[in-house]
Order: C-alpha cells, then sequence, then structure tokens
C-alpha cells in the first residue's frame, strides 16, 4: 500500500471513529437529560403543591372541585394495596424459588421451563392482570375491593418476586449445597438452613422491586380496586391509590386539583426512590454475609 | 441392651421422619410451581372463555379487520384499536432504538467503569418510576409542544406528506405518545442492550485491535455482529412492553377510534380501549366479550415477542 493511501485511510478511520463517539455522546446526553427533565418537571410542580394537609388527610366535601382534604386516602390505599400483594405474592413464592434452588438441577430442563414461563408471565401487560384479576373477582363474588386489588397485584408480582430471588440465589456456590447434601441433610434441611441464609439480599431486592411495581401500577388495580375517598376499614371495602389519584385529578378541569395531582406524583415518586435505595444500602449490608 | 436398642429404634425413625418430611415438602414445592402453570393457562383460558360468545355474531378474522367499532350497533371491528397499537409501539421503538443503541455502545465499549457505575443505578431507577408519572410528564410538557412546535413546524416543512398534516388541534396524538413510551422503555433497553455486549468476550475485542482496528472498527465489525441476535431480542422485549403500556399511553394520545393516518392524528390503542371501556361495558350485549377478544388479541401479541426474545436472551446471557 503507498503511504497517501495508508494517510488517507487513517483520517477516514479517524474521523469515522471521531463522528460515531460524538452520536453516541449525544444520545446518552440527550437521553439523560430528557430523563432529568422528567424529575425536573415533577420537583417544580410538585414542590409547591405539597403541603402537610395533603398527605396527612382524606379528601373532604368537594374535594375535586377545588375543596378541603388531602390524598390519605391514595396513600394508606396504595401501601396496603402494595404491600398486600407482595405479601401474598411473597407466600406463594417462595417454595417455588426454594424447589428451582434445591430440588432441580440449575441447568435441568424443568427449571428452564419454569423459568421461561415465569418471564412470559413477568411480560403480560398489567392491563391483562387487570382483567384478569376482574374476572376472578366476579367469579369469586367479590365486588371492587381491597382483597380483589390485593389478589391482582399477588398475581402481578409473583414473576417479579420468584425471578428476582432465583437470580440471587443461583450466585450460591454449588459446593455449599452439595457440602451440606453429603453431610446427610435431606434437601429440605439443605433449603431451610443453608439456601434460605443465602436468600436475603435476593428476597430483600425482590420484595422492594415487587413493592414498587405494585405501587406504581394503575391498569390492573383500575376495575378490582375501584376508586373511593374513604381510607378502608377491611378487605372487602374498594380502596384508592396513588397512581389512580394522579390520573383522576390530572383529568379535572380544576387548576387546583390539578396541582394536588402533580403533588400526588411526587409523593408516589418519593416513595420509589426511597424503596429503590433502601434496597441498595440493604443488599450492601447484607452482602458481606454471603457466601460465595 | 434394652437401651441399644431403644436408642437405634429412635434414629430409625427421626430419619424417617426427616425423609417424609422432604418429601412432603418437595410435593408442597412442586405443586406451588405447578400453579405458575396453573396461572398462565387460567388467564388464557379465562380470556378464551369470555370472549366466546362474540365468535357467534363476529368471526375472528372479521373481528381483526372491521373498521368500524359501534358496540351499541353490534359492529365490533378492531382494525382503529390495531393499528393504533401498532403506530403508537412502532413509533416509540423508532424513537427510542438509535437513542438506546448508541448509549449502550457507548456506556459498553467506551465510558469509564465509573461513568457505568453510575448510570447503571439510575436506569434502574428510572425503568421503576410508574407509568402514570411518564404520562403526566407527557400531558404537560410533549402534549403542548407537539400542538404548539411539532405540528405547524411539520406541516408547514412538508406540505404534501400526508404522514406530516392532521387536523387534529390538539398535541393529543401518535407522536406524544410514541415519544412518551421511547422514554419508558430506553431506560430498560439501554441497560439490557449494555449487558448483552458485555457479555461478548473480551478476547474478540482484543484480536480485532491487535490486527488494527479501530475502537469503532471493532464495535462495527465484531461487537455488534456477535450481539446482534441479543439486541434484537432485547428489541423485541422492548417492544412487547410498550405494546401492553396502558396509563402513559392512554393519557397523551387522545382516545379517537378512528383510522390514523397521520402522526399527529389522535389513536386508540388496545390497552386504552379496555381501561376506559370497563365501567359501561356490562350494559351493551356483547361489549364484554369484545372487549375480552380484545385483551386476548394483545395477549397473544406479547406472548409471542416475550417467547421469542427470552428463548433468544437466555442463550445470549447465560
Amino acid at each position: 500500500m503507498n503511504p497517501k493511501r495508508r494517510t488517507r485511510r487513517r483520517l477516514a478511520q479517524f474521523f469515522e471513529e471521531a463522528f460515531w463517539l460524538t452520536l453516541m455522546r449525544l444520545a446518552l446526553l440527550s437521553v439523560v437529560i430528557v430523563l432529568g427533565w422528567i424529575l425536573a418537571t415533577l420537583l417544580l410542580k410538585g414542590l409547591p403543591a405539597i403541603n402537610w394537609e395533603l398527605i396527612s388527610q382524606p379528601p373532604q366535601g368537594g374535594y375535586y372541585l377545588g375543596g378541603k382534604g388531602g390524598i390519605l386516602n391514595a396513600l394508606l390505599g396504595s401501601i396496603y394495596l402494595a404491600g398486600g400483594g407482595t405479601l401474598l405474592g411473597l407466600i406463594f413464592s417462595l417454595p417455588v424459588v426454594f424447589y428451582l434452588a434445591t430440588y432441580l438441577h440449575h441447568q435441568s430442563r424443568q427449571a428452564a421451563l419454569i423459568r421461561l414461563m415465569l418471564d412470559v408471565l413477568w411480560g403480560i401487560p398489567s392491563i391483562v392482570y387487570g382483567v384478569f384479576g376482574f374476572l376472578i373477582m366476579l367469579s369469586l363474588g367479590l365486588r371492587a375491593s381491597l382483597l380483589a386489588g390485593i389478589i391482582t397485584l399477588a398475581f402481578l408480582e409473583l414473576p417479579i418476586l420468584i425471578r428476582g430471588m432465583d437470580e440471587f440465589i443461583r450466585t450460591t456456590p454449588e459446593e455449599v449445597v452439595q457440602s451440606s447434601l453429603a453431610v446427610g441433610a435431606t434437601p429440605l434441611e439443605t433449603t431451610l438452613k443453608v439456601v434460605s441464609r443465602q436468600t436475603l439480599p435476593g428476597l430483600i431486592t425482590a420484595v422492594l422491586l415487587a413493592f414498587g411495581r405494585g405501587i406504581g401500577d394503575a391498569a390492573s388495580v383500575l376495575f378490582t380496586a375501584g376508586y373511593t375517598d374513604h381510607i378502608p376499614t377491611s378487605l372487602f371495602e374498594p380502596a384508592a391509590s396513588l397512581p389512580l389519584a394522579v390520573f383522576f385529578q390530572l383529568g379535572t378541569p380544576f387548576p387546583a386539583v390539578q396541582q394536588r395531582a402533580y403533588a400526588s406524583a411526587l409523593v408516589l415518586t418519593i416513595i420509589i426512590l426511597f424503596i429503590s435505595l433502601l434496597g441498595r444500602w440493604l443488599v450492601s449490608h447484607f452482602n458481606k454475609f454471603l457466601l460465595r | 441392651m434394652n437401651v441399644a436398642a431403644g436408642w437405634s429404634k429412635r434414629v430409625k425413625s427421626r430419619a424417617q421422619t426427616r425423609k417424609q418430611r422432604n418429601r412432603a415438602a418437595q410435593r408442597l414445592f412442586a405443586g406451588s410451581a405447578a400453579l405458575i402453570f396453573l396461572v398462565f393457562f387460567a388467564i388464557v383460558t379465562m380470556l378464551v372463555q369470555c370472549s366466546l360468545p362474540l365468535w357467534q355474531s363476529v368471526s375472528p378474522p372479521q373481528f381483526i379487520t372491521g373498521r368500524v367499532w359501534k358496540p351499541d350497533q353490534g359492529l365490533f371491528g378492531l382494525l382503529p384499536f390495531i393499528l393504533g397499537t401498532f403506530w403508537t409501539t412502532g413509533l416509540g421503538i423508532a424513537f427510542a432504538l438509535p437513542l438506546s443503541l448508541l448509549s449502550a455502545v457507548y456506556l459498553a465499549e467506551y465510558a469509564r467503569p465509573l461513568t457505568r457505575a453510575v448510570i447503571k443505578p439510575v436506569l434502574d431507577i428510572l425503568a421503576g418510576i410508574p407509568s402514570v408519572i411518564y404520562g403526566m410528564w407527557g400531558v404537560l410538557v410533549v402534549v403542548p409542544a407537539v400542538q404548539s412546535i411539532f405540528a405547524p413546524s411539520f406541516s408547514r416543512a412538508f406540505p404534501h406528506a400526508g404522514l406530516f398534516q392532521s387536523g387534529n388541534p390538539t398535541g393529543f396524538s401518535i407522536i406524544s405518545a410514541g415519544i412518551v413510551l421511547a422514554l419508558m422503555i430506553a431506560p430498560i433497553l439501554i441497560a439490557l442492550m449494555v449487558e448483552i455486549l458485555l457479555a461478548v468476550p473480551l478476547a474478540l475485542r482484543e484480536a480485532s485491535m491487535a490486527v488494527g482496528a479501530s475502537r469503532w472498527q471493532t464495535v462495527k465489525y465484531v461487537v455488534l455482529p456477535k450481539a446482534a441476535s441479543g439486541l434484537i431480542a432485547a428489541l423485541i422485549l422492548g417492544t412487547s412492553r410498550a405494546l401492553g403500556e396502558t396509563m402513559a399511553v392512554l393519557m397523551v394520545v387522545g382516545n379517537v377510534a378512528t383510522l390514523p393516518r397521520s402522526l399527529f392524528d389522535p389513536a386508540y390503542p388496545i390497552p386504552a380501549l379496555i381501561a376506559n371501556n370497563y365501567g359501561e361495558m356490562m350494559s351493551i350485549p356483547l361489549y364484554d366479550s369484545a372487549i375480552m377478544g380484545a385483551a386476548l388479541f394483545l395477549l397473544v401479541i406479547v406472548l409471542f415477542f416475550n417467547i421469542l426474545s427470552s428463548l433468544v436472551l437466555r442463550r445470549m446471557l447465560k
């Protein structure tokens, strides 16, 4: 190759590199900027509207025309719904996690099938879970209630919980399980006394992830939990939720009520940020007790 | 001697109880694993069963290709909603894909570990932000921007392109929904794509650079082809998320059941149809089973995409 052509080639190579690098930087920058913009809008609109009355009182008469009151009904309703859903989901997911961890071999066909099914369930849209929950609710003879919402959210959160814990438990060294089995422990004892200790950070991550998904999901509780201005006192009463509070208040033509939608959105985001950061902290705290 | 006999007997029975307990637990655990499959089949069968009454008056092909949706006259044509779903999703993907791919390549191949360590949790948190929040931002920022900036300037700049002409005076449109969807799936796409790119063996990059390729050439000729199937799977996963997204889209898309002709027209995706019509559907005959039919259609598409992407991703990442 003659030297001139080589130089030209190097130059082209250099410019190509610079071009794509700039483009990539711009892409990442624009994604970060827009996502920051979302948070900034949320803060700018939400902060002026937030006050103690808003988060400490349920709506009073004429609330949706700009009357007094707050969103305590939605705040508590959301926590009940997501908390109940996560708890119910956890009860049903732990046995599956243990089954995957000790009873099935890591690469077995059955385990792969279960994981595939969980991935598929994870991907089903929440509106479909909402429809499913609604049909279950009708067949159980329930009306839109806290219980129906909790059941629906439990279905929605089940794959998140199982996959979350499963991903963590899979990092358990095979030797630990094998040594436990080798000294004569049954798989059940291995599960309860050895594997379960390895589950803790995974359990925390999965529970917080599922709780965050549950508290933020509107489509699945839209028909199953209903909406009410009262704070639910039993499982058979309807319950309000924060995402729906944002949605309904934003839909009113009154600026004073829309302000409350911004504040509700901010409250919801703060809860989710808090959960996420708490999860990170707890995992880094508990990670050091794990065998690896 | 008596004592010894008693001891050995006790040992035996204890081992037996342990075995029995183990067996009982195994049965319980396997049963709950079977429950996962049961949930899936319950969802599918319930939707099929509830949509059955509809198929007696409208055949499935008619349902999917029908253009008119007038439940009170017994006309159930899903096509406007199907097109609404695909337009919004397609546009969302078209916006999100180049941004996410470029960002992911940067993060995986060029960025310092520190940058990556900062961006990753931020993306995780953003992926966890509820769709209502994205929808609210869409209503506050995107819709007014489309109404006052994008729609007029595009229709003036391309006066003969039907895609940019619309009689819709509001900003509630397909393009608003596309932008909001793109923002929602971008964090998921970037996180997944970075993971896939990092799974490409380092030795391949070293080999490429050793023969004189630049970094970008390595990316272009070695890393991207190697990761292609995984990247496509990630894209499919993002698509299926966008297809089923309800609240954020519902809030910005306008919800008008017509066949969309331009990017600035309103549309009515299937999830929005389901969410909006739950209240009154019981009063009109066949309405509820038509909604179930729509849900079933959505589920079938999403399932197809999901299974495809999970199968490919599993092979790539494990």
